[in-house]
């Protein structure tokens, strides 16, 4: 699909190469991701290149995102769980300049995502892939410092360390404190860091019908879940795994058991709580649903725009 | 891996007592770095139960052996076997690294003389003692802090200390700490190098009290490095005198502290303060 494209385009200095890299290092960053699917839940190291953008604003996705883009792929940004803020907008129009894809908003419509921190709340198929921007990919990184010994501990499946993380939480807070970035055994070997995600969306990876990808861009590493993977959140017997519970619906749609955000609406104390998901959300006031919220004044603001969230930090 | 890796006490008891085989042999250990000799040609066996202080003076080779038998550092020549739990001598070089390394979390304990090495000085007192659990497969929360908090006691240390970090210890403490971390498992074979370096005296002479103990109650074998010999007459049973990387004297702990034969030992001996 891309050879197609490059001979439209042709040696014409005045455009980018295909979704911008070369077909080189496409080739290299595709050989990353073929292991990666081919042994679930493993960093595989790749040779990461200079993006027109700063470490920590999704390079990984986005070298992910153009070495698998085609040119008849529909392509949806996302950023916790928005369409419309700064990240999101940006990576969707740098695809748009560079690969000339469609773009969407609608999740249903899209054949790749790239997320930064959510799952859509609608059930992706197998016809979709999924790009995760990695921050940090290495799970045991903060307990322990050493590369060479974080490598061995997953050569040799010693992962008693994480549970050290989570007795911590536990001795501390009464209960497992972590709330994104929760660590997850997959296939029942490798443990992954599933990126800044809200544990809430770690069931969804769970025998999830689309392939899921990671890039890492400043770590230089990518790592996958096949279609269909056992993805297992870890937790203690007596402290089993929980998603985090909200005592109410989104505010403008109405939707229960969906991960909300927090929005100030004044300095009086005024907030309410909505669907992170914004094409979700639209969808569901696009066919009628309405939330007790709705009406107010407040919101008028926030169903056009972004919504500016209580976040997950980075 | 599951909890079946920690067989209960009465089982190592009974196969400590049983033994008519040593835990550990070592025969013609040398390690060279380079042109210069670490220690050369080491030789002796270690039986169930035993506690042998390996003695001598900075540069003797003292470090450079305890690295060769715990696995930390590959001998140049020499065989070293150790008596797995089923019985069976294993040289400990030929296993596999996996092997090993569960060795070193389960079976083994390592005492640093510096207990920050041993420790993680950024999660809890609990979590340290309870990370080789976690490691052998225990994913109980209750348990593992009951387990915890009774080890905690063992070694000293008020329960409601259980959830501070090493940091907030003071170095008494934190050396109690560290072998608690390393007993927790129930480990047959105990390596220390100067558990009792950096300690004023009277914090020395109350962590050797408990390691006393401590060794007689969970019957232990441990190799124990120190230059200070009162700490050697105190702990051990058998004493290997070493010097430029030979061991040059071996025998029962009062038969060499109270009667060298050796002219070096007879000096290192005599160079002991009398109060």
């Amino acid at each position: 699909m891309s050879a197609d494209r490059q001979m439209n385009t042709g040696p014409d200095e005045g455009h980018y190469n295909f979704a911008y890299l070369d077909e080189q290092t496409k080739r290299m960053i595709r050989r990353a991701i073929l292991k990666g699917i081919a042994v679930p839940g493993y960093q595989v190291p790749f040779a990461s290149r200079e993006m027109p953008m700063p470490y920590g604003w999704g390079t990984g996705g986005v070298q992910v995102t153009a070495a698998i883009l085609g040119a008849d792929d529909r392509l949806k940004v996302i950023d916790q769980g928005s369409d419309d803020t700064t990240n999101a907008v940006s990576i969707r129009n740098f695809f748009e300049k560079t690969a000339g894809v469609a773009t969407t908003t609608r999740t249903e419509d899209a054949t790749v995502i790239q997320t930064r921190h959510r799952i859509p709340e609608a059930p992706l198929s197998e016809e979709q892939v999924l790009v995760y921007q990695v921050p940090i990919p290495e799970p045991l990184r903060f307990l322990e410092p050493r590369e060479t010994e974080t490598r061995k501990m997953h050569a040799l499946a010693e992962y008693g360390l994480m549970h050290v993380k989570l007795y911590e939480d536990i001795a501390r807070n009464g209960h497992i404190a972590t709330t994104y970035a929760y660590p997850v055994e997959v296939n029942d070997r490798y443990v992954m860091d599933p990126s800044p995600t809200p544990k809430f969306d770690n069931p969804k990876m769970h025998e999830m019908a689309a392939l899921q990808l990671f890039g890492a861009g400043r770590e230089k590493r990518i790592y996958a879940l096949p279609p269909y993977t056992k993805v297992k959140s870890l937790d203690f017997d007596d402290h089993p795994f929980e998603v985090q519970h909200f005592d109410r619906p989104c505010g403008l749609c109405g939707a229960e058991l969906v991960y909300l955000d927090e929005v100030i609406l004044d300095d009086k104390g005024g907030r309410m709580f909505v669907c992170s998901d914004s094409d979700f959300c639209e969808d569901r006031r696009a066919r009628g649903h309405v939330g007790d919220m709705a009406a107010d004044p407040a919101a008028a603001s926030l169903t056009g725009s972004a919504s500016t969230s209580a976040r997950t930090p980075e | 891996m599951t909890s079946s890796a920690l067989p209960d006490r009465a089982e190592a008891q009974a196969a400590a007592a049983t033994a008519d085989e040593p835990l550990l042999k070592v025969s013609g250990v040398t390690r060279y770095y380079g042109d210069r000799i670490g220690c050369t040609d080491i030789s002796f066996d270690l039986w169930p139960g035993e506690v042998l202080a390996i003695v001598g003076e900075s540069g003797s080779g003292k470090t450079t052996l305890l690295n060769c038998l715990s696995t930390r550092l590959a001998p140049t020549a020499g065989a070293i076997e150790y008596r797995m739990r089923d019985g069976a001598m294993r040289n400990l070089y030929q296993l596999t690294e996996a092997e090993r390394r569960l060795l070193m979390r389960t079976d083994w304990g390592f005492v640093h003389q510096n207990p920050a090495e041993g420790l993680r000085m950024t999660v809890s007192a609990g979590a340290n003692v309870g990370e080789r659990l976690m490691a052998v497969g225990n994913r109980h929360y209750g348990n593992i802090r009951d387990t915890a908090t009774s080890w905690l006691e063992r070694v000293e240390i008020a329960a409601d200390r259980i959830d501070d970090q090493p940091r907030a210890f003071s170095g008494g403490m934190r050396q109690r700490l560290q072998i608690a971390r390393n007993l927790v498992t129930h480990p047959r074979l105990v390596f220390m190098d100067e558990p009792t370096g950096g300690l004023d005296v009277s914090v020395q002479a109350r962590l050797l009290d408990m390691l006393r103990r401590l060794v007689a109650d969970l019957g232990l074998s441990v190799i124990i490095v120190t230059h200070d010999l009162a700490v050697a007459r105190l702990l051990s049973h058998r004493i290997v005198v070493m010097r430029h990387g030979r061991i040059i004297e071996t025998g029962l702990t009062d038969q060499v502290l109270d009667d060298p034969r050796e002219p070096y030992s007879q000096l290192l001996v005599s160079s002991i303060l009398q109060a």
